[in-house]
């Protein structure tokens, strides 16, 4: 790659036009609730089910943020998105819905990152002027898909996440079309196993991946942790951030005062989500909402974000397979 | 970085364990007052038909607690005992109940036959095919030893 191993360098700075965030009733209540831009009151969105809610978010997070963006679908080249749902279908179908060329894509909950890059590199090419990158996850369709019935009366283990309910739009644009936020450079990740088998401990799971992608991304840009402001992992979760930087530690790198992430802070700890929030929503809720905002602000200047993902089916969990990671690294710069 | 075998060991060493003294307490008062419940149930049948024998008596305790299961289900309140109780809501009839009822309810969306009907028996299926097949077990010991004696 043009960068090193595995990282990719911008030649053309690609910018973030505008972002959008929607969220469901629980999201609202954490402390991240001033800097969404839309809440739902109820997360059924007033739909028969909960897959038809989450499309429905995710069109709402699109069409949101091409109008923060002051454009209209017209403008859009494509739309790159993806979701946690077999074969993709909250993405697919609200494709179905706007009159832009669709991309889908998936990497479980690190799918933002990748939209991002595949995003960023084709207008980059000079190959589309505007790309909207799009994810999202819903807490009630995830779990009927990977875990039991709602109202199946288990116990949370002490590792295991929730799923947010949420959807986030990112519009990417040529330089010079106003914003000052742009895309530097990405590392694309590897998948990576260690061996961790338990469904309910995803943050263990993608740790090594995250870690990987973070040492690789400073081995390829030559750079320190403390070239970044903020070193942000998508969905980690508390336990797994704890780990992740234990990995760095391993390898000499001291990231503690400088790390976040999403999934650890989008719940307050009164909330009952033992280690967080996940899910492809997670990190797209975030960046588009307090982290957008705190480029724009200027109190953060330079950003790495890591969407995290586990790539794990129910029957791969069934038929005994570990859970492979993959986090993939996007570095943001605001020019001064 | 740490290798895949000192990553496991770390997990096993860090990772955040369950509170077992706050758990089991739990699942012993919550599934204590199920069975106390069922108790009473039993208790109030005896005065009200004081011809009815034990067996009778144990059928209508069951139906009335896998009723009450079932409905508690229905208004969205036995997962929030169980998120609290574990295995105290889930081993009683209770329980059971409302293994069957809340796939029954999560899969309407997906049509009568094969949301309602199919998916009804995904967590309960297991239960019902270990019951009957040591039922039989049971039975063909129990036919033997007759026998021989």
């Amino acid at each position: 790659m043009n960068g090193g191993k595995q990282t990719i360098v911008f030649q053309n700075k690609p910018c973030v036009l505008a972002g959008y965030s929607i969220v469901g009733p629980k999201e609202s209540m954490g402390p991240l609730d001033p800097y969404f831009h839309k809440r739902l009151r109820k997360d059924d969105f007033g739909q028969s089910s909960y897959e038809k809610a989450e499309c429905k978010l995710h069109m709402s997070a699109i069409s949101g943020a091409i109008i923060a963006a002051g454009l209209s679908p017209k403008d859009i080249d494509a739309n790159i998105g993806g979701d946690l749902l077999n074969q993709i279908i909250t993405s697919s179908f609200s494709a179905r819905e706007l009159d832009i060329p669709f991309v889908g894509m998936y990497s479980a909950c690190s799918t933002f990152a990748q939209a991002l890059i595949v995003g960023a590199t084709l207008i980059d090419g000079g190959y589309i002027r505007r790309a909207a990158c799009s994810t999202s996850s819903h807490f009630s369709t995830a779990e009927r898909q990977y875990r039991y019935p709602l109202e199946l009366g288990t116990q949370m283990t002490p590792t295991s996440q929730w799923t947010v309910t949420g959807a986030g739009c990112t519009v990417l644009g040529k330089y010079g079309e106003g914003s000052k936020i742009y895309l530097e450079s990405a590392t694309i990740g590897k998948v990576i196993d260690f061996g961790i088998s338990d469904a309910n401990n995803m943050g263990a799971a993608m740790a090594p991946a995250a870690a990987q992608t973070v040492i690789q991304h400073l081995e390829d840009t030559g750079r320190s942790v403390d070239y970044y402001d903020n070193i942000v992992t998508g969905d980690l979760g508390i336990y797994g951030s704890r780990l992740f930087l234990e990995l760095l530690e391993s390898e000499g790198i001291h990231a503690s005062a400088k790390h976040k992430d999403c999934g650890e802070m989008i719940y307050d700890k009164k909330q009952r989500c033992p280690q967080g929030g996940s899910g492809a929503g997670c990190s797209s809720v975030v960046f588009n909402s307090y982290f957008l905002h705190q480029m724009r602000s200027g109190s953060i200047k330079r950003m790495l974000l890591i969407p995290t993902g586990a790539l794990l089916s129910k029957l791969s969990s069934l038929q005994g397979e570990t859970i492979p990671g993959i986090a993939n690294a996007v570095s943001f710069c605001v020019e001064e | 970085m740490l290798s895949k075998t000192e990553y496991l060991e770390l997990d096993k060493k860090i990772a955040p364990k369950s509170k077992e003294g706050r758990t089991l307490f739990f699942a012993f008062v919550v599934g204590g007052v199920i069975c106390m419940i069922g108790q009473g149930v039993s208790d109030l049948f005896k005065l009200v038909i004081p011809a009815a024998d034990e067996k009778l008596l144990g059928e209508i305790t069951s139906t009335v607690m896998i009723f009450l299961g079932a409905i508690l289900t229905g208004f969205g309140i036995y997962d929030k005992i169980g998120k609290h109780a574990g295995a105290g809501s889930i081993v009683p009839i209770t329980g059971f109940a409302n293994s069957v009822v809340s796939p029954a309810m999560e899969y309407r969306s997906e049509g009568v036959v094969f949301g309602v009907m199919c998916k009804m028996f995904v967590i309960a299926g297991p239960i019902i095919v270990s019951g009957v097949a040591s039922s039989i077990l049971v039975g063909l010991i129990y036919w033997f030893v007759g026998v021989a004696a």
